[in-house]
């Protein structure tokens, strides 16, 4: 990892003069041979490489209307050099996202239009040398596909598109990223991102299920692979012991608990999230996709419902029909699949779930809209259901909530920084450096409301602030899940919400249950 | 002269119909093969109709992005729209009524035409980022722009031309009964910038105007978990039942 600083706060978010090549050297591992040959893609650099990648951008081109309107459509008006988090964040020209798909487009024009082959000069076409897949490899790692571009654009060109079709390319000339490569490895043998085998994933369960009783004298279940459940919880894999994620997963445990609705994990589809989307391979996204509708079928749930997962959740709301559907054999009377945020709305809204707000006095909360929640799904039956579901969520169990500035929420919110097969050490600069918009949002409401702390709905939003947080002087536990809050104050059979002791006074931490014991 | 230009009118307009007709067909022939609305996005056919509409007709997208940009736009294609139909009148006799009403805000539209590239231009150069990501064909599609656009003001201002015989000369073009040109060497410049431009609209970021409509992020219904969707191709591959 190279030297960097962290950006300091200014108080406002700026839009740098440009830098070129500040950001050159920022490249994630590439992908073993090992992992490479796991997902079917060549183990290195294969010797015809140039040829390869023109191939299969062109059969590329043929079969998503997207990239081919994409490539042609752009007409440099400059509407989004100032949108992209990474390009606020570092000022490097190649990530603004116009500069960015242009590293594709330049290769599009020269290998598939008539003034590109012809006078290349004129249009900027470049062959695709050694150089420009070096560039390709750098600044196609420093997109989190998280949309932000696209809102803005008059004809709506989504550099992630770009972005997936430029990694899926490389995966086929044997220059893959390793993180994102070796991960989908593990779901497919393992069934999760974090290669938990069910023995481990049974036992953590369980020392999970004895805390909640400890803390709360009630007994609160997480069931596994229990065979005719009504509910199949599909999570990401870090909610079963990241921080500050598992408390998400004690809070839908508590909402399934108090709803008495029959539910289960599944150790064979131990994972919400699909980061075939992020290498922009459908053929791989299908298998994992497939791998749940499996674990349905075999468990014969009626119903299937997803944690709290960005890009899992467009995944799973916009993908899941197409790529293994049609999901006929659920209850239609229930959306397929439905959002644990949807699901737990529904409740509050009848009344079946009751709360003791103070429990989260000691907090005023903010929310971050995660970007693929945001921009790419929905929750509820209107346009921009997603914002709303979670918000009233915290509503209904908080009672100090604060949004941030109008620009950086809704469909205009700033991806976390770590989105996108980006949440790997190796590329922490970028990762910090991203982040920058989000905290200046941050920064202007803990000011000037006193807000104590930001919920998220996102496994990778969550992991990335409470690394990246601290970088720019707040606490890592000022991160939480929206579930987790509901946690805090829900009231379960006893009467009694979850803990006997109040939080201590002044105090910051929002967490009980497993670090404080 | 005449025999010349006209031919050269009819090659640039049959370009510009076959080249465009066949991006179209490219487009529309080429599978969308998952969802990808930019949402909030419309839940149903009308509201992607409206959505459409409100992105041609006010540039929705580019108005949230930047004002200045969205502005200098706005005045050249509004500008540009008002310019081609007022043009309606050397190719129509009588000329219709519409195109009569709108004469005297054409005259305007030309130099809001012109204005609109100049403040594009400008901003091209002096701002960095749009600096840095313009390239030769980005200033010199403006440039033939602008200049299309001052020849057209010049002959109403400068040197006028003898409209009666242009308009011979364009009603020729429209029945196939060609007649003389007016000696003329800017509306000479003027119909060769032209036919220049309608040369190049199928090879260029001209695209961007059919292109559009063809955008997966803002063509598409948010509707994925009530109606199943599936590329043509897709279609065809899939061994489950159901689906459409």
């Amino acid at each position: 990892m190279a030297d960097f600083e962290t950006p300091t706060l200014k108080g406002f978010i700026d839009t740098p003069a440009i830098q070129p090549g500040v950001m050159a050297h920022s490249k994630p591992y590439v992908a073993a041979p090992d992992h490479q040959e796991a997902l079917g893609f060549p183990g290195e650099l294969v010797d015809n490489w140039q040829e390869k990648a023109i191939d299969k951008f062109g059969d590329m081109l043929t079969n998503s209307r997207a990239l081919q309107v994409y490539m042609d459509s752009c007409v440099k008006c400059g509407a989004c050099t100032d949108k992209c988090h990474y390009f606020l964040g570092t000022g490097d020209p190649k990530n603004m996202p116009v500069a960015r798909q242009d590293l594709m487009r330049k290769v599009y024009r020269r290998y598939f239009t008539f003034t590109g082959k012809y006078m290349p000069w004129l249009v900027g076409a470049e062959d695709l040398t050694e150089d420009v897949l070096d560039d390709w490899y750098s600044y196609f790692h420093q997109c989190s596909q998280c949309r932000r571009c696209s809102v803005y654009c008059p004809y709506g060109i989504d550099t992630a598109e770009v972005s997936m079709a430029a990694r899926e390319i490389m995966d086929h000339v044997g220059k893959g990223q390793k993180y994102c490569n070796e991960i989908i490895g593990k779901v497919h043998v393992i069934g999760n991102n974090l290669g938990l085998p069910e023995k481990a994933l049974k036992a953590t369960l369980e020392d999970l299920e004895e805390e909640i009783e400890e803390d709360t004298g009630v007994a609160v279940k997480i069931p596994l692979n229990q065979q005719g459940a009504d509910v199949l919880l599909i999570t990401p894999s870090a909610d079963f012991f990241a921080e500050p994620h598992v408390d998400s997963l004690i809070g839908y445990a508590k909402v399934f608990h108090a709803s008495e609705t029959s539910w289960t994990l599944s150790s064979y589809a131990s994972e919400a999230a699909n980061f075939a989307m992020f290498i922009g391979s459908n053929a791989q996204m299908k298998e994992i996709c497939e791998r749940i509708r499996k674990a349905a079928e075999d468990l014969g749930v009626k119903r299937i419902v997803v944690g709290e997962c960005g890009h899992a959740w467009r995944v799973a709301y916009n993908f899941w029909n197409t790529l293994a559907g049609p999901f006929d054999f659920l209850d239609p009377n229930y959306p397929v699949p439905q959002h644990i945020c949807e699901f737990t709305y529904d409740l509050i809204q009848d009344g079946k779930l009751e709360f003791d707000k103070s429990e989260n006095d000691h907090m005023t909360l903010t929310f971050h809209d995660s970007c693929n929640v945001a921009r790419a799904s929905r929750m509820g039956d209107d346009p921009g259901g997603q914002f709303k579901y979670p918000r009233e969520i915290i509503k209904a169990v908080c009672n100090n909530f604060v949004d941030m500035a109008a620009d950086t929420i809704h469909e205009n919110t700033f991806c976390c920084g770590g989105g996108g097969g980006l949440l790997t050490d190796d590329l922490m600069e970028i990762r910090v450096k991203g982040a920058q918009p989000r905290m200046e949002a941050l920064n202007r409401v803990v000011e000037d409301h006193g807000v104590t702390h930001m919920a998220a709905i996102c496994a990778i939003c969550k992991t990335q602030f409470s690394k990246v947080m601290p970088m720019y002087g707040f606490s890592m536990d000022k991160i939480v899940g929206v579930h987790q809050l509901l946690s805090n104050a829900i009231l379960l059979d006893n009467g009694n919400n979850e803990e006997q002791d109040a939080v201590p006074e002044n105090s910051e931490t929002p967490r009980e249950g497993i670090e404080n014991e | 002269m005449a025999t010349v230009f006209a031919i050269l009118l009819y090659a640039a307009a049959a370009v510009l119909v076959v080249g465009v007709a066949l991006k179209i067909r490219q487009y529309s022939r080429t599978p969308a093969p998952l969802k990808i609305p930019t949402t909030p996005a419309p839940t149903t056919t009308g509201g992607v109709v409206f959505r459409l509409f409100r992105e041609v007709a006010f540039f929705e997208s580019l108005f949230k992005a930047s004002k200045w940009t969205w502005m200098f736009g706005y005045l050249f294609h509004a500008g540009l729209l008002l310019v081609i139909l007022r043009h309606f009148r050397y190719f129509t006799d009588p000329v219709w009524g519409w195109v009569a009403l709108i004469q005297p805000f054409g005259i305007y539209a030309g130099f809001a035409m012109v204005i609109g590239l100049g403040g594009l231009m400008v901003r091209r150069i002096t701002v960095d980022r749009v600096r840095y990501i313009s390239g030769p064909s980005d200033y010199l599609m403006l440039v033939l722009l602008a200049a299309v656009g001052l020849s057209g003001l010049g002959m109403k201002y400068v040197v006028s031309t003898d409209i009666i015989q242009l308009k011979a000369f364009a009603l020729g073009l429209v029945y196939f009964d060609w007649q003389p040109l007016p000696d003329s060497p800017l509306l000479l410049i003027h119909l060769g910038l032209v036919a220049t431009l309608l040369f190049i609209f199928p090879f260029s970021k001209l695209l961007h105007a059919p292109g559009v409509f063809f955008s997966p992020t803002r063509n598409q219904v948010d509707n994925p978990r009530e109606k199943r969707h599936l590329a043509a191709w897709q279609k065809a591959a899939v061994t489950r039942p159901g689906g459409d």
